[in-house]
């Protein structure tokens, strides 16, 4: 592993009562990377995620994110909500939770809030309709647009979120994610529910976030061939704890990958072993 | 409701159906109905218990039971499932929404006509003003409600700290009205993020009632903080408002005598009511214009998913003190008129009722729809009036009239909401999308 982590998580444990769903977890998440968090179920992972993004205050351990310009912010110590508007963290979430009632181009909007709350002045500039506050809603609209494109669903814009279906609705929450112009973008399985096409067009999107952005991008996910094709690092969790971590290839080979996918889930196990080549 | 339309409609009722259910409607009438109505007992001269019997107004009970069973069954095959969606022909569908679009704009005017209408019927212009002061508390706590999505019970908290605010810095320091006015409204507020603070944690049901209980403090501490607020006896002699420093009084200095025309008293009137006019539309566009900026759709977000707001760096803590705050200092304005308007004041007037009232109102007109509350004001307060004349059934008559609506639209007056901005065309969003909030 080499020197530049956006994210380091060092030994972070969560406990819920008796229960340890994270123990002792330690790792890093490079810069301009794609780093997957795979495991079975049950395994943590969306524990280790609702720690990074503030849902949940962890037991002990720290999480340090490091911006490009180097500074330092230390995540536990932040709100959820500062997180996002401070750290730059986005993250979508296993069950779909975009705004149903508004529409797809309001949910980007409402992503872009921190930054029109400014430009609004705090509501009183946008209340007497300030040319100032007038040029920023059109440059969010512009953003708005341009990510609607760039996920495919510009012709669904006055689209009302709760009637896309499910496959868009994937798409919109990443492209709101994105709306929020964060330094590490957090998905928690975004391919769920997906078939096969709408998962590979994902991986390209993924991909091109990757590439065009810079963000850097940690994921759960189950869907092996996604894991496979576009991560960079793979960590894998099993009861709380890493078992291991590693490149795609070196995880598929792993005999305690393979233990705890076998020791979990059949068909997992062996999708594990196949995927990937 | 039914749990399934689907079923339903795969299977119409038929007329054996239909008159089982009215002949067990019936009965269930005849059981209920054959000692509140059958018999009848008193207290005779010498202490005796007297009974006669009442046996035909019994049956014509249950035969309109009967027979109304069997209408609401023919009505709602006629209708079909509570949720199904008739096909309205093309030409009729445009008709409506060009009567939907219409019909603000013909409010408006009408309403600001209303004074020259009815000049002379000073029993329509005081109601016309009741309906604007309730329209303008609806809006109010449409942005509470309907927008931000939390269940405020308490909304007479703020109405009650405009009145006085108003009456007490009149009487006690001679400020006149409009001067008094944004410091209601600012106090209101101000009680609005005193009450947010440890409250807006919570959520839904106890939201709902520990805004309840705010309401019910504010009234009992007005009642016996007697020395501020004179308690029971209320406030008295509260200031008329003026025009730009005019009374509008017979006296010399009065507006009728500079202008040099005979002084009426509905000048007064016709002035209060263009006073509650303006500050009802203000209402209206500050709701409308905070709508298209971020903290509004904020609020629609919050009502919408607290969580994903949070995951998108929106401070929900001060997104809802801030819905608290506005709707407050609205409630705030309306209080302050409500005080000059009555020139006397008392708790009396700030009771739960006001509350509940001000609420079925947003929610009868459709929760965020601003059209919406502005005709259930008017089908609330002058409904009620329209009723009087039923006497001692207008209270039965009004229920069934919301029961009615509430089966048939279940999401207000007007359900559907509109978007904030959009990129081509902007369409109305179904209300079955769009989420009540949970507080």
């Amino acid at each position: 592993m080499s020197g530049n982590p956006i994210l380091g998580v060092d030994r972070l444990s969560m406990r819920f009562g008796g229960i340890v769903a994270v123990n002792d977890l330690t790792f890093n998440a490079e810069r301009r990377k794609i780093t997957a968090l795979i495991g079975p179920n049950g395994a943590g992972k969306t524990t280790v995620f609702n720690c990074i993004t503030g849902f949940y205050k962890p037991t002990s351990g720290a999480m340090r994110l490091t911006h490009e310009d180097g500074r330092a912010i230390q995540l536990e110590r932040l709100n959820d909500f500062r997180i996002s508007k401070l750290a730059k963290v986005a993250r979508t979430f296993q069950n779909i939770r975009l705004f149903p009632g508004m529409t797809a181009l309001e949910n980007l909007m409402v992503a872009q809030h921190n930054a029109l709350m400014r430009a609004s002045g705090l509501t009183f500039l946008g209340l007497i309709g300030a040319p100032s506050w007038r040029n920023a809603e059109l440059a969010a609209i512009d953003l708005a647009r341009t990510w609607l494109d760039r996920v495919g669903l510009l012709d669904r814009a006055d689209d009302a979120a709760g009637n896309l279906p499910y496959g868009d609705q994937r798409r919109l929450e990443i492209a709101r994610a994105m709306c929020t112009q964060p330094a590490l973008l957090c998905l928690d399985e975004p391919a769920a529910g997906l078939n096969a096409r709408e998962s590979a067009a994902l991986s390209e999107l993924l991909l091109s976030i990757r590439a065009e952005h810079g963000t850097s991008i940690l994921l759960i996910e189950h869907d092996m061939s996604v894991v496979m094709q576009i991560s960079d690092h793979v960590v894998v969790m099993d009861h709380g704890v890493k078992i291991a971590e590693g490149t795609p290839r070196e995880i598929r080979d792993d005999p305690k990958v393979i233990a705890a996918y076998l020791g979990a889930d059949e068909e997992e196990a062996i999708a594990v072993m196949e995927s990937g080549t | 409701m039914s749990a399934n339309p689907a079923v339903q409609t795969s299977r119409a009722p038929g007329a054996a159906f239909i008159l089982k259910k009215a002949l067990v409607s019936a009965f269930v009438a005849l059981v209920l109905f054959s000692l509140m109505i059958g018999v009848r007992t008193e207290a005779g001269p010498q202490g005796q218990l007297v009974y006669w019997t009442r046996f035909g107004d019994l049956a014509a009970m249950v035969g309109a039971v009967f027979g109304g069973s069997i209408i609401i069954e023919l009505l709602r095959q006629w209708w079909g499932p509570v949720d199904t969606v008739k096909v309205v022909p093309a030409s009729v569908q445009r008709g409506l929404s060009l009567a939907g679009r219409l019909l603000p704009p013909v409010l408006l005017v009408f309403t600001f006509l209303v004074p020259v209408l009815f000049y002379n019927e000073r029993y329509i212009l005081d109601l016309a003003i009741l309906v604007l002061t309730y329209v303008m508390l609806g809006w109010g706590l449409n942005v509470v409600v309907g927008l931000a999505g939390l269940l405020d019970l308490g909304y007479v908290a703020f109405y009650a700290v405009g009145a006085y605010s108003y009456a007490l810095l009149a009487t006690n320091f001679g400020l006149s009205f409009w001067i008094c006015l944004p410091l209601a409204g600012i106090l209101a507020a101000f009680w609005g993020v005193l009450l947010g603070f440890p409250v807006l944690r919570l959520r839904g049901d106890y939201l709902a009632i520990v805004t309840l209980a705010f309401g019910e403090i504010i009234r009992l501490v007005l009642i016996n903080w007697q020395s501020l607020t004179g308690g029971p006896n209320g406030v008295t002699g509260i200031p008329r408002p003026t025009l730009f420093g005019i009374p509008l009084s017979p006296a010399d200095d009065g507006l009728a005598a500079l202008l040099g025309i005979e002084f009426s008293p509905t000048h007064r009137i016709v002035f209060l009511f263009y006073i509650i006019l303006a500050l009802a539309l203000l209402t209206n566009w500050v709701t409308i214009r905070l709508r298209r900026l971020p903290i509004g759709r904020a609020w629609e977000a919050l009502r919408e998913d607290e969580v994903a707001c949070r995951a998108l760096g929106i401070n929900t803590t001060t997104t809802k003190l801030t819905a608290f705050a506005t709707g407050a200092m609205f409630g705030g304005f309306a209080g302050a008129f409500f005080a000059t308007r009555q020139g006397f004041i008392s708790p009396e007037s700030f009771t739960f009722h006001e509350s509940a009232l001000v609420l079925a109102i947003v929610v009868l007109g459709g929760m965020g729809s601003q059209l919406g509350v502005a005709l259930a004001a008017l089908t609330m307060i002058g409904g009620f009036e329209l009723f009087r004349g039923l006497d001692q059934y207008r209270m039965l008559v009004f229920g069934m009239a919301m029961v009615l609506l509430m089966i048939w639209r279940p999401r207000g007056l007007i359900g559907h909401r509109a978007p904030t901005v959009f990129l081509k065309h902007s369409q109305a969003i179904s209300s079955d999308l769009v989420k009540e909030g949970h507080g």
